[in-house]
This record gives C-alpha cells, sequence and structure tokens, in this order.
C-alpha cells in the first residue's frame, strides 16, 4: 500500500474571468533535454458532467510550458490508469516516460471537489508525491497550477511558479480616440484575464508589490503622467505622484515599503528618485544631467539598477542607495536598457539592441557575460518568473505586440499569443509568490 | 479648435479572491469602455459660401502656422535645421499672442523600452520648448508631455513609419 500525504488546502477562488481571449501556449523553440512525463486524465467521480478545466491538462501544459519537461499527449498513452494498483509501469517504461501523474476527482461537500493526485518514478515505481487538495468548481485550474507547483518542486528541487499571476497593459484600437487601455491581471499561463483599471489614455508600466496585492503604474488619465498605486482585490487605488514632467518606472523595493519611480528633477533631466512609502518623502538618487531611469532594486534592497546615456548611449549602471558614484554595468553593444534582477540577485535580464532590433538579453553579475535569449525585432519589458527560471517579455507578433515567455538559458521559448485580432500586449510583469 | 483630449477613465473593481480569502466576491461586469462621442457634423457643402470668417493663421493650409509637427532622427533629440524657420514662426505667433497657450508633446518610435522613450519623447518636447524660450516666448505660453511611444500615428514597422512617429507636436489649447 502506498503511503499518501494528505494535504487539505482551501485554495483561492477565482472568479470566473471576464469576457476575454483566451491566450494559447505555443512552443516556438523546443528543447531536447526536457524530461518526458505523462499526466493522465483524472477520473471524474462527482455527479454530473465533468468541468470545462481539465486538470491533467493544465498540468500538463505547465509542466511543457517551464521546458523541463516534455508532456507526452493522451494518445500516445497505452493505458489510462486513475488508481495507483491500475499502473502497468512497464506501459510507461517502453514510452520512454520518466514520471507519471495520476488522479481523481471527487466530491467533498457542499458542492466541493477533492482533488487527489499521485507522482510516479515510471523505474522505481515508487511514488513520489500524494495529495488531496480541496478546491472548489470555480477554483479548479488555480488548483491544478498548485498541483504542478508541487509536481515541479519535487521533480527538479526548485519552487514552481506556475500558481502566480501576470499584469500587462492591453492595448486596442490604432491611433485617434479609439484607443483604449486595460491593465489586465492574469494567471501565469495567460489565463483568466481580468481587467483591473481601463482608460482612453496610456497606462505603463505595472510593477507589483511583493506581497502580490498591489500594482502600481502610469496613467495619463488627466493628460499627464502620473503613479497611482491600485488593490488589485478591491479595487482601491491612490496617487503616489503627479509632479511635474515626467513621473514614470515605478518599481517597489523587496520590502515593499519603498518605491522607486522617476521624476523631472529639472525640465528635461529625468532622475531616479526613491520615495518611502509611509511618509511619502521623495530621496533623489541620481544626479547626472543626462536620462537616468528604469530602477530596478537589488533583490537585497540596498541598491538600484537604472538605465542612463551618460555615457552617451543608454548602458546599465548600479548606484548604492548608502551613497557612492553609479558604477556602469553593461559594455556590449550600444542600447541596453530597462534591466530586472533575477530573485538570486546573480543574473540581470534587459533589453539589448543589436542592428537596430530588440532582444531580450541576460548578463552574468559575476562574468559579465551577456547572453542573448531571443531573435525578435522589438522584444521588450523582460520580467522575472519569482523562481527565477522563467522571463515573460513583450514580443512583436504580425505587427502586435504579444506576452511571450523564455526559459532563462534560452532553451525554450513560447509565445502566449492572443487570438484577438486589433488588440496589444505591452508591458508584462511577472508577481510574486503567493503564500499559501 | 478644440484639442484638449480628456480620457474617460473606468475604475473597474477587479475583485480576486486569493490566498486563503474565504468569502467570494462576485467579479463585476467587465467595464464598459467609454468612448467619446464621434464628432458626427456633418460635412455639408451649400452653394451660397458662407460668410468669410477670419480664419486663425494656425487652422490655414497656407499658412507656415498650419504645420505643427517637427521630426527627429533616431535615439535624437535635436531640433535639425529644416524645422528652425517653422518653430521660430511659431515663436513669433506666441509672443504676438501673449494669451496663445500651447503644449508641447513628445513622441518616439517604437524601437526602445517604453520607460526610456518617455525620457526621449520628454527630451524632444524639451529641445522644442528651450529653442521657443530662446527666441522670446513667456515660459507660461508653454507646457510639456511625453508619451513616447504611444499613440503612434504610423503603425507599420519600417523606417519610413518609424520617422513620422519620432516627433514633437505643438498643440494650441484652447482658452
Amino acid at each position: 500500500m502506498l503511503r499518501r500525504l494528505v494535504l487539505v488546502l482551501i485554495l483561492g477562488l477565482l472568479p470566473p474571468g471576464v469576457a476575454h481571449a483566451i491566450l494559447e501556449i505555443q512552443i516556438t523553440q523546443g528543447v531536447s533535454t526536457a524530461v518526458p512525463v505523462a499526466v493522465v486524465p483524472f477520473a471524474w467521480q462527482v455527479q454530473g458532467p465533468p468541468p470545462a478545466t481539465d486538470v491533467a491538462a493544465v498540468i500538463s501544459a505547465d509542466l511543457t510550458r517551464s521546458g523541463r519537461f516534455k508532456a507526452i499527449p493522451d494518445s500516445s498513452m497505452l493505458e489510462k490508469p486513475t488508481q495507483a494498483a491500475d499502473i502497468h509501469f512497464t506501459n510507461w517504461r517502453i514510452l520512454g516516460v520518466n514520471d507519471l501523474v495520476i488522479g481523481r476527482i471527487k466530491p467533498a461537500g457542499a458542492g466541493n471537489y477533492q482533488v487527489e493526485f499521485q507522482l510516479f518514478n515510471v523505474y522505481t515505481g515508487q511514488q513520489l508525491l500524494g495529495l488531496a487538495v480541496l478546491t472548489t468548481p470555480g477554483a479548479l485550474r488555480w488548483t491544478a497550477h498548485k498541483i504542478s507547483d508541487l509536481i515541479y518542486q519535487k521533480l527538479t528541487g526548485q519552487r514552481g511558479a506556475f500558481a502566480t499571476r501576470i499584469a500587462y497593459v492591453e492595448v486596442s484600437g490604432k491611433g485617434g480616440l479609439d484607443h483604449h487601455y486595460d491593465l489586465v491581471v492574469a494567471d501565469s499561463d495567460g489565463y483568466n484575464p481580468q481587467t483591473v483599471f481601463s482608460s482612453n489614455e496610456p497606462i505603463m508600466s505595472p510593477a507589483w508589490s511583493p506581497d502580490g496585492k498591489y500594482l502600481a503604474y502610469v496613467s495619463f488619465e488627466s493628460g499627464l503622467p502620473a503613479i497611482y498605486m491600485q488593490n488589485i482585490y478591491t479595487g482601491k487605488r491612490e496617487r503616489l505622484s503627479d509632479r511635474p514632467g515626467l513621473n514614470s518606472a515605478p518599481a517597489f523595493s523587496p520590502d515593499g515599503r519603498r518605491l522607486a519611480l522617476v521624476l523631472s528633477s529639472s525640465p528635461g533631466n529625468p532622475d531616479i528618485y526613491v520615495m518611502d512609502l509611509a511618509s511619502r518623502t521623495l530621496r533623489r538618487i541620481t544626479t547626472s544631467a543626462a536620462i537616468d531611469t528604469e530602477p530596478a532594486w537589488s533583490p537585497d534592497g540596498q541598491s538600484l539598477y537604472f538605465t542612463s546615456d551618460r555615457g552617451g548611449s543608454p548602458q546599465i549602471y548600479k548606484v548604492s542607495l548608502s551613497g557612492g558614484t553609479p558604477q556602469r554595468i553593461t559594455f556590449d553593444g550600444s542600447y541596453n536598457a530597462r534591466a530586472s534582477v533575477a530573485p538570486d540577485g546573480q543574473t540581470l535580464v534587459m533589453v539589448h539592441r543589436e542592428n537596430g532590433r530588440l532582444h531580450i538579453a541576460v548578463m552574468n553579475l559575476n562574468s559579465g557575460a551577456l547572453l542573448t535569449l531571443t531573435d525578435g525585432d522589438l522584444d521588450k519589458s523582460p520580467s522575472f518568473a519569482p523562481n527565477g527560471s522563467m522571463i515573460i517579455y513583450e514580443a512583436s507578433y504580425g505587427g502586435r505586440g504579444v506576452l511571450a515567455e523564455v526559459s532563462v538559458d534560452g532553451q525554450v521559448r513560447e509565445r502566449l499569443s492572443e487570438s484577438q485580432s486589433g488588440v496589444s500586449v505591452h508591458a508584462p510583469v511577472w508577481g510574486p509568490f503567493l503564500s499559501q | 479648435m478644440k484639442t484638449l483630449r480628456y480620457g474617460s477613465v473606468m475604475l473597474a473593481l477587479g475583485l480576486f479572491v486569493a490566498g486563503c480569502a474565504k468569502t467570494v466576491k462576485p467579479v463585476p461586469a467587465p467595464p464598459a469602455v467609454t468612448t467619446p462621442p464621434a464628432s458626427t457634423a456633418p460635412t455639408t457643402t451649400t452653394a451660397a459660401a458662407p460668410p468669410q470668417t477670419t480664419l486663425s493663421p494656425l487652422d490655414d493650409p497656407n499658412n507656415i502656422l498650419y504645420q505643427k509637427t517637427v521630426y527627429f532622427d533616431f535615439d535624437k533629440s535635436n531640433i535639425k535645421p529644416e524645422y528652425l524657420d517653422l518653430l521660430t514662426a511659431h515663436a513669433k505667433y506666441l509672443m504676438a499672442h501673449p494669451e496663445a497657450r500651447a503644449r508641447i508633446e513628445g513622441y518616439t518610435d517604437e524601437r526602445g523600452t517604453w520607460e526610456y522613450n518617455i525620457a526621449l519623447g520628454d527630451r524632444r518636447a524639451q529641445s522644442v520648448r528651450r529653442f521657443l524660450l530662446f527666441q522670446g516666448v513667456n515660459p507660461n505660453q508653454l507646457s510639456t508631455v511625453s508619451y513616447g511611444e504611444a499613440h503612434a500615428v504610423c503603425h507599420e514597422h519600417d523606417e519610413a513609419c518609424w520617422h513620422l512617429n519620432r516627433r514633437a507636436v505643438l498643440v494650441y489649447l484652447t482658452q
């Protein structure tokens, strides 16, 4: 008899998404080192028709999207067991599958579900993980992401980041007054998009608070740029900055108590400032007459990376908040901008221009080596997943901005492309791990 | 000429319930998109010409002041020589009409990051502002805003389009 741990989680109830296009996952560059796994369709043991969410399919897509695994299609499976006793491991060994996931969805009273799943190593026949998760019909997809997180962590040793959220700006209409901007929060795979703020004037530069409850962003709703902070759960928002000139590029400090932002220290001179969110006091960080913008916090909260053209072309610099001269970080190429630091502080991701085209590149902060990860024309706004394994960014596809992801080693790249025409997606930013 | 645009802003209360929250709040209906009423003023042509009103030089296609946009080179914010006459004419107009107010809007093409482009668009707007101030325009008559790469006027991905988007525009404001 296999031992089974029982973990009961009351999972967040995600309300059904508003009418929105569903984003599709497309692998644009595969990787041969992906480990083959199989997620067998879960047994449906509840009265009534099965739900629209196919839990096994969501887990398969999550694992495949990570680039670390490749889930085999249902059609290749020689058997579809839903109980441990029904598994014939030889049927999986001959398919070359390393790991197998089976599961069942049962009624749990009051209309709730219990989702049970087990993870096996096909070669040893050993159960690696066995859990039961209490959930509700509306939260089934989120539950699938949580299960993906647990499986990913068991198999890689690294925390999964599937049950996380992203935010981005959606622009519809082209030019004139038919422009419309939506600030959208969605699951990390692009599903469940929820508009949290709309305007007919530009919305830019969304940034997550470290607790995942707030977004700071720039809105031109008054005709001039201002920085707002909004609680995404209550909708309550407040204006943090609407000073003369620029109000740009907000970035929460890792402890969530400060906000780095860009203001005009004098007309035409953008500089980095840090605002203490409790007192709203501002401290000026950069003093050059050049463009200084796009502040990004180091994970320890002690310094800021930023873009400056003080050396003649936009490059990444680093400044300590305790004082000192900014240090130039990038030297490769004539345009390196909008840096963001990996959670471990060892890697910088940025927009790197080559031959007039914008690519996403990472830099090893220890060696200084730069690695270009993407080959698009207009790849922008890179943002690390909270586990540092993937980077979400804005790519240009069919003349529109679309969401794309690339693994931090550049081996796997995929597009979360919208099927809705006339809509452009910009400035994606990956939210933090959500507690639970 | 009414050019001030006010975007109607809808605050959609996105209600998310995450983590260990136990109550589910209903999601409101998708936010209605309010668009400004389309200007449907019919353009009728009548046989009898309407009485001639004085056309503002700003609205006269035959006047240099009709042109209100200057263009920039890639990654640059310096005023190119071909626009000096145009901007000088606007400076003279502003000095002759101290009640006139103009907003200088700076824009960029799409080949840069959103935030850097905001700074670059600001620099272009400031270049125009500085030129006008140098000519003697009262600073109180001028304001600036940078939209960066937003509100592009051309949407192809080629140099012809990029050129049209790398601009600063003088927008005269109604009192």
